[in-house]
């Protein structure tokens, strides 16, 4: 086995290093309260955060809060001071300059994606998020999955609605925490007073998106954890499955298999070819579409070169943390069991991982 | 079981840890239902010294514990037939996975639940994403930690709602060290051992995961179900698990129950006779987890095996490389799927 040491810090040495981080990070942290429809918590769970800290000792204000709906919140926000917003026009927005002048250690913030008015500092809300955060102050926030821009296309095609106003997903991926604001639909429809007049299934999809995309946030993180504290290899939650291409192999039923299993698994596709010396004309050709039905199906391509396809595909698997390998069954002739085939190598080489056979096309 | 009556609704509130807040929001929903004019009792409450929590049953009905006495010593647990007596609209039931003190009528909390559904009331309980059988040996990978309390998939699934109960693992850090979630000297042992910023930052990527992947399972389910079929052959999958003495077995019948579970097709088992005694414990499993398993006799297994999948029209056969001649197995079954499961390494 490899040096896959998992070195675990003492509890001490992680609080003194979250402490030393907090000591010397001059950037404020930003915390983000994720709720895949209007009116699912987020707010209140925001509040509630604040409310925490406060009773905890710390020293938080409000920034911002919703534009309509208020009255909800009201005895809530009651309870904290608030920093009055900037009025443009007839628009309230967050007045970034107050709040810097205030200098609170924690500001609450609700609807990060809001477009400021014209003639404000900034075009965008989470713009002036960055800026309070590089003064050292702590934001705690809400945001909608309609909101979030490299998610639109996918809420569209659900709600066939589209909101104007975004932020970029680095900004939530640049968040320190993200929670996410989870709940049943059918509470939505039945106490929510019928605000978001979506369907309970596209609630349920949206509410899939926004578990998936915190998911994805969190994998990260862990990688950075990991990174950052000398554990060398994770193997994460996330099945990585690897379709090994040959120019013989059943390829597109094996990578049509392997792309149904990566989305249902929530995994990464992987497709690997060795290139093969002298290859008739008709196998490469195979093999060069083939690696474009990868391409096609969303499958990380890599091709390789190497005398030995077993020992190069298995180096391969480990490096990348592959959990499952598809390839297709030996060819080797079926009366000479004794000699062991490539598979067979495979199998008893492949540690940690499945290995998935796969029966040939029918020769033609 | 009532008669003619309507199954109980079961709603989970799903969390990665001890301490993440799932016993709080399920009282929370207790008292929001309650608002809403509902009858709804506390048919187990597990208080943790938990003083928030404690606060929060305020105002709600308790059903008194019952009292075992199991060979001199005095054990509480659940008193379902009281709970069910009672039949309230809604039970409220902590800790979906724990294991019944001994003496018990049952073995699991999770099968008291099943009676307290079928007698018509509805169930919210709480979960730790550990505790979901087929989800053992991830959990055991990513956190070096085997959870012996499980809870079959097929129970989960049973579920009508799966809520996430989500806090990020450093307000959980905080709480525990703030004392919230245990004593102090059982705080430092879990910060030692469990709650680590890595276990806690993967087990809640697995719960996020697990949700989502319940929310799909379900929305499936109210559309027509639709069995995958195989591509090649458009047959409707079936799968075979080949079992045998070694102790990966059990992760062979988890692996296997997943995989079916997530295609919708039968899953089925097969060993040898001559090791049925030493497969005891796994038949045992495979019983619970709703897998049939067939004793097939035959000189040669890996020949036999395959004859009986080809027989049976399976299109997926699972098998561990611990199978005897597996080579030659793989080999007589070229026609078919066939998996090798692996252990899971675990780094360190």
């Amino acid at each position: 086995m490899s040096s896959r040491e998992f070195c675990r810090p003492d509890p001490e040495e992680l609080l003194r290093q979250i402490q030393e981080q907090e000591a010397h990070e001059a950037y404020g942290r930003l915390k983000i309260f994720l709720g895949y429809a209007p009116r699912v918590g987020k707010s209140l769970r925001m509040f509630d955060e604040g409310r925490r800290r406060i009773k905890r000792g710390q020293d938080v204000v409000v920034g911002a809060v919703q534009a309509k709906g208020l009255s909800d919140f009201e005895h809530l926000v009651r309870e904290f001071e608030m920093i009055p917003p900037l009025r443009i026009g007839d628009v309230d927005t967050v007045n970034t300059e107050a709040i810097l002048k205030r200098c609170p250690q924690v500001v609450l913030i609700d609807e990060l994606a809001r477009d400021n008015p014209p003639g404000s500092c900034y075009p965008h809300r989470w713009q002036d998020v960055a800026e309070i955060r590089a003064n050292g102050i702590h934001v705690v926030g809400a945001i909608n999955l309609q909101h979030v821009r490299e998610q639109q296309d996918a809420v569209e095609r659900i709600t066939g609605r589209r909101s104007s106003h975004s932020v970029p997903e680095s900004f939530i991926h640049s968040a320190d925490e993200l929670v996410i604001v989870d709940v049943p639909p059918e509470e939505l429809s039945q106490y929510g007073g019928g605000a978001s007049n979506l369907t309970p299934e596209q609630l349920s999809q949206l509410r899939e998106l926004a578990l998936l995309l915190a998911a994805e946030v969190v994998e990260e993180q862990l990688q950075r954890y990991m990174d950052a504290h000398g554990i060398q290899q994770s193997w994460g939650t996330q099945e990585r499955i690897l379709v090994c291409i040959t120019p013989r192999s059943s390829a597109r039923a094996m990578l049509e298999s392997g792309a149904r299993a990566a989305a249902r698994f929530h995994g990464h596709l992987l497709a690997i070819y060795v290139k093969q010396k002298e290859l008739p004309r008709e196998a490469e050709e195979a093999v060069v579409a083939n690696l474009d039905y990868a391409r096609k199906l969303g499958a990380e391509v890599h091709v390789l070169e190497n005398p030995d396809p077993i020992g190069a595909i298995l180096q391969f698997a480990r490096e990348q943390r592959v959990t499952q390998v598809f390839i297709g069954h030996t060819q080797q002739a079926a009366w000479k069991f004794w000699v062991h085939s490539p598979v067979d190598r495979l199998i008893k080489a492949a540690e940690g991982m499945d290995v998935r056979l796969f029966p040939h096309a029918q020769p033609a | 079981m009532e008669s003619g009556g309507k199954r109980g609704k079961l709603k989970i509130f799903l969390g990665y840890a001890a301490g993440v807040g799932k016993t709080y929001q399920m009282l929370t929903e207790a008292h929001e239902l309650r608002r809403h004019g509902r009858d709804v009792v506390i048919g187990y409450f597990e208080p943790h010294g938990r003083k928030e929590t404690i606060a929060q049953t305020e105002g709600l009905e308790f059903i008194p514990r019952k009292v075992y006495e199991h060979r001199g010593s005095v054990f509480e647990d659940m008193d379902t037939g009281a709970v069910i007596a009672r039949h309230p609209e809604v039970a409220a039931v902590d800790e979906f996975a724990h294991t019944n003190v001994p003496g018990a009528d049952r073995l699991k909390r999770w099968q008291d639940v099943m009676l307290i559904l079928d007698a018509g009331i509805d169930v919210l309980t709480s979960l730790n994403v550990q505790h979901i059988e087929s989800l053992n040996d991830q959990v055991w990978h990513v956190t070096g930690i085997r959870v012996r309390e499980t809870v079959p998939d097929w129970v989960v699934q049973e579920a009508d709602e799966v809520v996430m109960v989500d806090v990020t693992p450093r307000a959980l850090l905080h709480r525990l060290e703030r004392g919230v979630v245990y004593a102090p000297e059982k705080a430092q042992k879990a910060l030692e051992n469990f709650f680590t910023e890595s276990n806690l930052t993967a087990l809640r990527e697995l719960a996020m995961r697990q949700t989502a992947h319940q929310i799909e399972e379900k929305r499936e389910e109210l559309r027509a179900p639709q069995p995958v079929l195989d591509h090649t052959s458009g047959r409707r999958e079936r799968i075979l698990l080949w079992l045998t003495p070694h102790p990966s077995a059990a992760m062979l019948i988890r692996r296997g129950r997943r995989i079916a579970d997530y295609l919708g097709s039968p899953c089925t088992a097969v060993y040898s006779e001559k090791d049925a005694a030493a497969l005891e414990p796994y038949l045992n499993f495979c019983r619970n987890l709703r897998i049939d398993a067939k004793a097939i006799v035959g000189e040669e297994p890996p020949k036999a095996v395959a004859a009986y999948a080809r027989e049976q029209g399976i299109t997926q056969v699972f098998a561990t490389r611990h199978a005897p001649e597996v080579s030659k197995f793989v080999n007589l079954t070229r026609d078919m799927q066939v998996t090798i499961v692996a252990e899971r390494v675990r780094p360190g």
